[in-house]
């Protein structure tokens, strides 16, 4: 009798410590962002927005602890694919995220339906990502929203003759063809569609051969990361006085590298969701804690990341800290006002809804900036209205 | 027209700085260096520090560049690269190219994998424009400047080589290094003195480099297939036939990118399989003694 109530004791003790101890397992997010290589600086603001986010909302969600693991891709797919396959077999995360390019997002897409892990694309832009796997949530942009949404500035403003120079891969194609589309719909005329490689590009012999096309205005769609070059070479061949008109997504205009490239920026007309002098309440409030934790300014890359990490926790809480295809529903419909304005994420397509703003390089304080000047509202990706 | 033959030609005085002295260490010392790319990123970097983080101007840079390229090189020459020399090729481009991932992953860790951006001083920005419609020439100052300065090196080199007793001793050197020991020559001295020497002009050409051909940690791996094309087609036992394979090569580059977008860089690639294939020393090369 003595021994049997404290072994009794002990069995209740065990019961009652055992459901909890699964509840207290820390849930984990797993990050694949290019923190080395050439799409460094995308991998480097994201990591800073999460951190951020982590920061001022805590690190729990759904009543669970919440774990990010960063791992670097370096802008590899073959690497993407790997990791993603460690991270959903061997640490179980809930939810893959990050994706600096198109192919790293495509190479992962099969392995999220495999393993029904939601993936929440914070930086890939191509168009038919969302339909490679039915677990794919973007909050970052598509190239055919920014296109379009510049074709239609572009033909307002008396631009008739184009040449447009996009980079060789998923965005720039689909940049190309929906704003190409876009003029010739409304009548104006393309006069060349020139490409440069993904990979170290060579700027001059291509900005020679726009300068000898005479159009009104050339169209360009580089990668983040690439614009400073750009606008360096565009400056020297003297381009910039040429008469022809700069017009851009405004990934070329990038706020991670805009400080520091120069006058011959001034002027450039862009499209793009987000601009870190966008101004609203939210904003200032996230760039000024940004630039606090931070020695650079956030630019459209960390404004994904921030939204995505939103989008996972507000989920994780709906669920209750579970995976799988409740936390992907969880994921659909969520609206909610991102420092970059109002955003939904549509339940049909997993896609971004969102604002597009019409901006130019303005000198504001002694540093650039892209000033918005117009929007178009609520635009739906184009892409997958055709 | 004008303009893209004026740029060919600033590219291929770049590859020349930069490929000359890979030339001259495999001609002298028959030693396959594939870390040459590696000083060349040196000399950018050291360029890219001095003028960020310590506000040097430009032009104080460059020697610099040079002169902190050519200490490393003499450096390592005397303690890695000298027990080499003698052994078989493999082992050299073994030796060589985990040389370079080391500086590769070095120079990532320590500056960072992103490209890295030169504010090239105001009376090297813009361009000057001659004449008119399809005969224009658009001289952009930067590009100028190169092509001076490479003009000046290769005149001075050529000096060097052909006036002084230095120059001769090379020569002998690269001709035969056992009858040139034997006269007397300090065969290790001018190797060590032509080693650093290379290695400084490297940096040097990686220092000019920043703004045309862009820096960052991969910036080896991304160029030195051209400096060994142009080594190969131009030889190894001269100064003009390294210059004229990479004006050559550089004109080729530029001129393709222009005319037929979708080969791009490949032009270089089939230009030097079809010199190799007719002439398979080299363009400028007597034939081979070894």
């Amino acid at each position: 009798m003595n021994k049997l109530i404290p072994a009794l004791a002990m069995l209740a003790a065990v019961l009652a410590t055992g459901p909890a101890r699964a509840q207290s397992d820390p849930v984990k997010v797993g990050l694949i962002l290019p923190m080395t290589g050439q799409q460094a600086s995308t991998g480097r603001q994201i990591a800073a927005a999460v951190k951020l986010w982590v920061a001022q909302n805590g690190d729990k969600a759904g009543g669970r602890k919440v774990e990010v693991i960063i791992k670097d891709d370096g802008s590899v797919p073959d690497a993407t694919r790997r990791l993603a396959q460690e991270l959903v077999v061997n640490d179980k995360v809930v939810a893959l995220a990050g994706f600096g390019i198109t192919p790293s997002a495509m190479a992962t897409a099969p392995i999220a339906t495999q393993s029904k892990t939601p993936m929440v694309v914070m930086a890939a832009a191509t168009s038919s990502i969302t339909e490679a796997s039915p677990y794919v949530v973007r909050t970052s942009f598509t190239l055919p929203q920014a296109a379009v949404a510049l074709a239609e500035w572009a033909n307002k403003n008396g631009v008739k003759k184009v040449v447009s120079l996009v980079a060789d891969y998923g965005p720039g194609f689909d940049a190309e063809k929906y704003f190409t589309d876009r003029i010739l719909l409304n009548s104006g005329q393309v006069l060349d569609k020139l490409r440069t490689p993904l990979r170290s590009p060579d700027f001059a012999p291509v900005l020679q051969k726009v300068r000898d096309a005479k159009p009104d205005a050339l169209f360009v769609f580089l990668p983040s990361g690439q614009g400073a070059a750009f606008m360096k070479q565009f400056g020297e061949r003297g381009l910039d006085k040429s008469g022809i008109r700069l017009i851009a997504t405004g990934d070329v205009t990038d706020d991670d590298q805009l400080a520091d490239m120069g006058d011959v920026a001034l002027g450039v007309v862009n499209s793009h969701h987000y601009s870190a002098a966008h101004p609203s309440a939210a904003n200032r409030k996230f760039v000024d804690a940004f630039q606090a934790a931070n020695k650079f300014r956030p630019n459209f890359m960390a404004v994904g990341g921030y939204d995505g990490m939103r989008v996972i926790y507000k989920a994780l809480d709906a669920t209750k800290g579970a995976g799988g295809e409740a936390l992907l529903n969880a994921m659909k419909g969520q609206i909610f006002e991102s420092p970059r304005g109002q955003v939904l994420i549509d339940a049909q397509t997993r896609d971004i809804v969102q604002d597009m703003y019409i901006r130019k390089v303005e000198k504001k304080d002694g540093q650039l900036w892209n000033v918005e000047f117009d929007a178009v509202k609520a635009m739906k990706d184009p892409g997958k209205q055709k | 027209m004008l303009t893209l033959l004026f740029d060919g030609v600033a590219y291929g005085m770049l590859l020349f700085v930069l490929s000359l002295g890979l030339a001259v260490t495999m001609g002298l010392m028959n030693f396959i260096n594939l870390a040459h790319g590696a000083f060349a990123m040196a000399g950018g970097y050291v360029l890219v520090l001095l003028m960020q983080r310590h506000g040097w101007p430009f032009l104080a840079c460059l020697p610099a560049a040079f002169v902190a390229t050519a200490l490393v090189g003499a450096a390592l020459e005397r303690t890695l690269y000298r027990p080499m020399y003698a052994k078989p090729h493999l082992d050299q481009v073994l030796f060589s190219i985990g040389l370079t991932f080391m500086a590769v992953a070095a120079v990532d860790f320590g500056m960072g994998s992103s490209q890295v951006n030169v504010q090239t001083p105001p009376w090297l920005q813009g361009r000057f424009e001659l004449g008119s419609g399809e005969l224009t020439l658009g001289m952009g100052r930067y590009r100028l400047f190169i092509v001076a300065v490479c003009v000046a090196l290769a005149l001075g080199l050529q000096a060097i080589l052909a006036g002084t007793r230095f120059g001769s001793r090379l020569r002998a050197a690269v001709d035969d290094p056992r009858v040139a020991a034997g006269l007397g020559i300090p065969v290790d001295r001018v190797f060590l003195l032509t080693f650093a020497f290379g290695s400084g002009l490297a940096g040097l050409g990686g220092a000019l480099g920043v703004d045309i051909l862009g820096l960052d940690p991969s910036f080896p791996f991304k160029f030195m297939v051209y400096f060994l094309i142009v080594c190969a087609v131009g030889g190894t036992s001269s100064i003009t036939g390294p210059l004229l394979a990479a004006l050559v090569l550089g004109i080729a580059d530029v001129f393709g990118k222009y005319y037929v977008p979708k080969l791009g860089g490949f032009i270089v690639y089939v230009l030097m399989i079809a010199i190799l294939l007719w002439r398979p020393q080299g363009l400028f090369t007597r034939e081979s003694r070894r």
